[in-house]
């Protein structure tokens, strides 16, 4: 977010030709084949597609998790081709946020320390890292649950910690992938709703998910079917815009 | 420092597991402490022993004679005598004192009270030479002991077992062996000797009063003896004394050439040739106990492994959040380094409790090295880098996606 007025025309992921496949039963299983999806700064954007289709490769290959086999990924304009697992590793913490449907916090910590965690991969030490988790975590609505542990908390409340530990780092890019999906409806809107908020602070935000409602908050919605962008809302919704 | 404050916490979080599994750690890193301090302890004592006995002495005994390596016939024992003594005190100028003396048990009563103790019948130069001290009273003179007076030195612990206060035993009259000798010094404390045994229990007396009346046998040399105690100037005269020694016996003796009659043997060599073989042994030992520090890492290996597996999704969401391999290795490492050190400081308090007790409460004697307790720190942190390797090597090699999918 960071760079939104420096170079607000250098789009924030750039997918050319993306493709990969999985072993499977001695084939190969084509899960993408050859996508190019290109997110601007301050936009949000939905994937959908059925289960199984490839949102999650696609998210994992958006957020440096993984290599593709084909095709080039660039985030801020800069290719991320022939990176290594350390340099990948750097991709993910300087520009990237991630917000997974199991919440992934660690137990038995508080969610002070959970959000904090990230900071401690710098290779300087942070040292207002309470103050940015604080910061974070009120950000999130969750101000007065500092020292819960996950235990402690709904689904909900966890969900909410671990955006605000995506946060922490000052991401370009927000990946969600069903971040709604371990939710009941309520709940689901009220994550839909901060995702909203923070998109609307300026936040670059890409989530994958299968339900349509869910889909309908972001401003472009994707579809993801056999390993192909289906149907892209951009151009419908550029014109609203 | 955070990641060493992470190692911490986690260790935390299993208590129980770690303290068992650090348990091989913790008696590795005791029983080599402790194995070292007893054997450190053991050295120390040998060698204020030989501060205190001088080092310039050499024991001189007749042996079974020896002909080409078979052992003769046995009572066919040469016979030292108290005029050997003298010949070697007038020939070898080299020699301060020679000390000759036999050896015996006796009963020694006083009023109603008795009791059993060594004796020994010597010349006058054993008190010099076995390095006595008469603390009370006075020692006997070269004519008793021709004369066969019946007079006696008393060590400390006989007095003390027979009077109520030592003070008075000098000029009582015990009966040894039922034999009445007047009590004309007292010695002065000697302490345990190597082995233990207390040297102020004990009485010495004229050698011609033992050989005659106390543990004579009728029709013995009366000026026979076992064994002599040579005290020599210098300890770079020790060789030379004793092969002139060993010459000069053999000629008084009539040794045929080639027969070994008599040995000669450096006490302080002795001593520390014991004390050698003693530190060889308790090395021995500490490096069995060290075998445990060994299986004791295996098992901070094996639980490393464990824990690498149960927190495979954590593994996988720090690299997620940036971490790079290199930063989930030094994590786990740190890990099991910390798991090693904290089994090794309790190891430690354990061996220094252990330590003290033995010193202090059962009087042995110890000395703490803090050399070997660096090492074994230092070693044990070296097998928590070793054996905490190859699970931290296997977690920074972990796929973060496979990771975060792990159920
Ligand atoms: N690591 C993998 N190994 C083998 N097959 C995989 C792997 N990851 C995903 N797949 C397969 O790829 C396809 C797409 O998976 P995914 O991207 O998770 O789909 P979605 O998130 O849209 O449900 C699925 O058929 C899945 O079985
Ligand atoms: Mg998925």
């Amino acid at each position: 977010m960071n760079e939104l007025s420096s170079s607000a025309s250098t789009p924030t992921i750039q997918c050319e030709q993306l493709s990969h496949s999985f072993p499977m039963a001695g084939e190969r299983f084509q899960v993408l084949k050859g996508i190019d999806l290109t997110v601007m700064p301050g936009e949000m954007v939905a994937i959908i597609g059925p289960s199984g289709s490839g949102k999650s490769t696609l998210m994992n290959l958006i957020g440096c998790l993984m290599t593709p086999e084909q095709g080039e990924l660039k985030i801020l304009g800069k290719s991320t081709s022939g990176l290594t697992k350390a340099q990948l590793a750097d991709v993910r913490r300087d520009h990237i946020g991630f917000v997974f449907q199991q919440f992934n916090l660690l137990a038995r910590t508080s969610a002070l320390d959970n959000v904090k965690m990230p900071l401690m991969y710098h290779d300087e030490p942070i040292k207002d890292a309470d103050e940015r988790a604080r910061a974070c975590l009120e950000s999130v609505g969750l101000g007065d649950r500092l020292h819960n542990h996950p235990s402690q908390l709904s689904g909900g409340q966890q969900q909410r910690v671990a955006i605000a530990r995506a946060l922490i780092n000052r991401p370009d890019i927000l990946l969600a992938d069903e971040p709604t999906g371990a939710l009941d409806t309520h709940t689901s809107g009220e994550i839909m709703a901060l995702f909203r908020k923070l998109n609307n602070a300026g936040h670059t935000v890409v989530l994958v998910t299968h339900e349509m409602e869910v889909a309908e908050q972001a401003d472009r919605i994707v579809m993801v079917r056999d390993g192909c962008l289906l149907q892209d809302s951009s151009q419908h919704l550029e014109g609203a815009k | 420092m955070s990641q060493l404050f992470t190692a911490l916490i986690s260790l935390r979080r299993n208590m129980m597991r770690s303290i068992l599994t650090t348990l091989g750690i913790i008696i590795g890193i005791s029983a080599v402490i402790i194995m070292f301090a007893l054997g450190e302890g053991a050295q120390r004592e040998v060698e204020e022993k030989i501060k205190s006995l001088g080092t310039n002495l050499l024991m001189v005994r007749a042996e079974a004679i020896n002909t080409a390596g078979a052992r003769g016939a046995s009572g066919n024992v040469n016979r030292l005598n108290i005029s050997d003594a003298d010949a070697i005190k007038r020939d070898l100028s080299e020699v301060v004192a020679v000390g000759a003396y036999n050896r015996g048990q006796a009963q020694v009563v006083y009023g109603n009270q008795n009791w059993n103790t060594g004796i020994q019948g010597a010349n006058v130069d054993l008190l010099t030479a076995s390095n006595w001290q008469v603390t009370d009273g006075r020692a006997y003179s070269e004519s008793e002991v021709r004369s066969g007076a019946k007079v006696v030195l008393i060590g400390e612990t006989v007095a003390k077992e027979l009077f109520d206060d030592p003070a008075f035993a000098v000029g009582e009259t015990v009966r040894v062996n039922k034999i009445p000798l007047k009590i004309i010094g007292l010695l002065g404390a000697k302490g345990e000797d190597m082995r233990g045994f207390d040297q102020d229990d004990i009485l010495i007396m004229p050698l011609t009063t033992a050989n005659r009346r106390v543990i004579g046998k009728s029709g013995r040399d009366i000026n026979r003896v076992s064994r002599m105690v040579v005290a020599v100037d210098e300890e770079n005269n020790m060789t030379y004394v004793s092969e002139e020694m060993e010459r000069l016996l053999n000629q008084r003796h009539r040794v045929a050439a080639g027969q070994t009659a008599f040995s000669v043997r450096n006490l302080s060599a002795m001593l520390s040739t014991r004390a050698e073989a003693n530190k060889v042994f308790s090395s021995l030992l500490a490096g069995v106990a060290g075998v445990s520090l060994l299986v004791g890492g295996i098992g901070v290996m094996n639980i490393m492994l464990v824990s690498v597996t149960e927190r495979t999704r954590e593994i996988g969401l720090r690299m997620a959040v940036g971490a790079k391999p290199r930063a989930i290795l030094a994590q786990f490492l740190i890990e099991s380094v910390v798991l090693c050190l904290v089994g090794a400081m309790l190891g430690l308090l354990i061996s220094l409790l252990a330590v003290g007790l033995m010193q202090f409460g059962m009087g042995w004697s110890m000395a703490l090295s803090p050399v070997i307790m660096l090492i074994s720190v230092v070693g044990t942190a070296l097998i928590g880098v070793g054996f905490g390797f190859y699970p931290a090597y296997k977690a920074s090699n972990l796929d973060p996606i496979e990771a975060l999918r792990f159920e």
